[in-house]
């Protein structure tokens, strides 16, 4: 089997998902024709018509309450955000409508809102957020974000298969750097499963998405150079959270540092940091650290990018002092 | 035009609202509504008249002041009031308020009617993609979906017409002028001289009827559902009409010009309007009206006892059902006795796709 990239294995999984059911159809900006701004809709307007790949007007409002609207009646919509920071102007209706939808009224949502997400390119501002925090906050919601191909392509079809919403972050520093063999047959990867990346005793990494890379890069220059084995957990799905994973290495390790790209207050990392505290302190020898990006929006250039997005180094100047402590 | 017959029924509608509504400000005032209270008074003729003109397979999302829509659909009085007493059985279990539930899905199933949300603009992109299904799979159906003038303002409003609009869906989109959205006058609300010019701007059909007349207003939908099932499109309609009663029942209108209610329940109260055009024009002898009218107070006294006597429902039932998979939230530690090792037990039937089996593995 080829190695495909992060890219394809999105785009297979959306092929194979519109070929094994009707009901499975796509609705965005500049999706059809074009491919979309990345291509990752690429060639499915050809394959499947433009009554099941719908180039939409800029308008997200309508593209997620239209995609709820025809998920109530048994469709399955996967809409695209051009760039996933703009779901921002669809918060309302994922919020309090798609959100609130089964419980409220017993109203069924299967659909999925995916986007490319994530920084490490140089996009700036509006075009480089991880958004998903306001998004794990919302009970109703899952949030799907997959660090490897084999990932993307499993969980986008398990996110298609869903019976409610899920939203699908693409990390767009992924699309094209990365890629990975898919196993034979249909590849479904479960949501709110988590992944250990690397086996380690000494302390434990939980991340996710394009961190996850800088993670195991980092864990080998400190196993090289300070002789530390580090653990790291690849969190996969962020909403519903692996509970479950994330205690196991922490009694595993006793020291744990949460890494994400997304800014610091009010991030995931907090979450996970507090749960780890009210069910695991007495298995904890240090407090849980976090690294992720400042609270500042993105910026363009890449000397500031840099210095603001979590890199390597950070990652092993934070693993340094836990494992000191 | 619609045969004698039909008009009574119509009539029924209108009047089954009016009671209905009657009834639950006396329920709210003993303090058995559960929070607000929202009137339709004065606007009967442009719910019942609207939803009259669709079919049953049709799917219709209404506002908070289009109950008697929601009964021309097929709710219940009884649906109506456990939801307005909060009650365990309940269409919504007691999650949802006053008239915010629903019954959709295929055909020949459901009644076609969508819960809305309190932000009402989201209804009208939710309701292009119920209509974009109908499209996609060669359904005869056809969508409705209410707003009021409050609603025009919102980007959702904007972007779900537009949508629908490009996609040619068969939905037919009614602005309910009645002069205010809560306590702002619809001067404020538009810079448009009235809302049916926006039709223009979308590129749809429009047309503005009188609200108040309840045939008109029947002609005037009947002709965007035909259009809409004869794949015209969209159609935007403008229902002038006035809202008689505050916001809610708590609002006392100190906004509204002096006079302007009086004048409007004076000269154009929809049901005295028909109740003339009934007597004087078709002949109707006013003993028929009597026994309709005497029937729908039966009815409703019927309702009542029924939601009165429901069960309220229980704590935990708040737990379930967030999700398809997995069924049920936990109970936090701290809740003492928050065991739900039977949560939904009991209750399998009508909790959707509440799993019994996983939630007895909590």
């Amino acid at each position: 089997m080829a190695e495909i990239t992060y890219l394809e294995a999105i785009r297979e999984a959306l092929d194979e998902e519109m070929q094994r059911d009707a009901n499975v159809f796509m609705l965005g900006e500049d999706i059809g024709a074009f491919g979309g701004a990345f291509k990752v809709t690429d060639g499915l307007m050809a394959k499947y018509g433009e009554s099941r790949v719908i180039d939409s007007p800029i308008s997200e409002i309508a593209i997620v309450g239209a995609a709820a609207g025809a998920a109530h009646m048994g469709m399955r919509p996967v809409v695209e955000m051009q760039f996933i920071d703009f779901v921002a102007n669809a918060y309302d209706m994922l919020t309090n409508y798609v959100a609130t939808a089964r419980y409220r009224a017993f109203l069924p949502c299967p659909m999925v809102v995916r986007g490319p997400s994530g920084g490490y390119v140089r996009g700036g501002p509006f075009h480089s957020q991880n958004p998903e925090a306001g998004f794990i906050h919302t009970p109703g919601l899952k949030v799907v974000y997959p660090a490897t191909a084999e990932d993307a392509k499993g969980l986008m079809k398990a996110a298609i298969r869903d019976e409610d919403c899920v939203l699908f972050f693409e990390h767009k520093y992924l699309y094209r750097r990365i890629k990975g063999v898919m196993p034979a047959g249909d590849h479904v990867v479960p949501i709110g499963k988590a992944r250990v990346a690397r086996e380690g005793n000494d302390l434990s990494i939980i991340t996710y998405a394009a961190t996850v890379h800088k993670a195991l890069e980092a864990a080998e220059q400190l196993q090289a150079e300070d002789g530390l084995s580090v653990e790291v957990i690849d969190l996969r799905t962020l909403a519903p959270l692996d509970d479950e994973a994330i205690f196991a290495t922490t009694r595993k390790t006793n020291r744990v540092l949460v890494v994400h790209e997304d800014t610091r207050t009010g991030g995931i990392a907090g979450e996970i940091t507090a749960r780890i505290s009210e069910s695991c302190f007495a298995h904890l020898d240090a407090p849980v650290l976090r690294v992720t990006a400042h609270d500042i929006p993105l910026p363009y250039a890449p000397a500031l990018e840099d210095f603001v997005l979590p890199q390597v180094n950070d990652i092993k100047v934070a693993a340094r002092r836990l494992a000191a402590w | 035009m619609l045969p004698l017959e039909r008009k009574l029924e119509l009539y029924h509608w209108m009047r089954l609202t009016r009671t209905l509504e009657e009834r639950l400000v006396a329920l709210y005032r003993q303090t058995k509504v559960v929070g607000g209270l929202f009137r339709s008074l004065g606007q009967e003729a442009d719910a019942v008249g609207s939803c009259y003109a669709l079919e049953r397979r049709d799917v219709m999302s209404p506002l908070i002041r289009n109950m008697g829509a929601m009964l021309v659909k097929g709710a219940t009085p009884v649906e109506i009031l456990k939801q307005y007493m909060a009650k365990g059985d309940s269409p919504t279990r007691g999650r949802e308020l006053n008239i915010h539930f629903g019954d959709i899905g295929a055909a020949e199933t459901t009644r076609g009617f969508l819960g809305q949300i309190s932000p009402l603009g989201d209804m009208v992109p939710v309701m292009a993609g119920v209509t974009m299904s109908f499209k996609m799979r060669g359904e005869d159906r056809v969508g409705l979906v209410y707003v009021g003038d409050g609603a025009t303002s919102t980007g959702a409003f904007h972007e779900g017409i537009n949508f629908a609009a490009v996609q040619r869906l068969p939905l037919v989109v009614i602005i309910e002028n009645n002069g205010y959205a809560y306590s702002t006058p619809t001067e404020k609300q538009t810079a448009a001289k009235q809302f049916v010019d926006k039709a223009i701007g979308y590129g749809v059909y429009g047309e503005q009827v009188d609200g108040n007349d309840v045939l008109a207003v029947y002609d005037c939908t009947k002709r965007a559902v035909d259009r809409a099932r004869a794949g015209g499109g969209v159609s935007l309609l403008e229902f002038m009409t006035f809202r008689r009663k505050g916001h809610a029942e708590h609002d006392n209108q100190s906004y509204v010009k002096p006079g302007e209610v009086e004048a409007w329940a004076a000269d154009n109260d929809p049901i005295d309007r028909f109740v003339r055009v009934l007597l004087d024009r078709e002949k109707v002898p006013r003993s028929t009206l009597e026994a309709i009218d005497a029937r729908i107070i039966a009815e409703v006294d019927a309702a009542t006892d029924v939601a009165e006597a429901s069960p309220l429902p229980q704590p935990l039932d708040a737990l379930v059902g967030v999700y398809a998979d997995p069924p049920a939230e936990r109970p936090l530690w701290y809740r003492e006795g928050a065991d739900v090792s039977t949560l939904g037990k009991e209750r399998a039937e009508g909790w959707g796709t509440y799993d019994v089996a996983k939630g007895a593995a909590l």
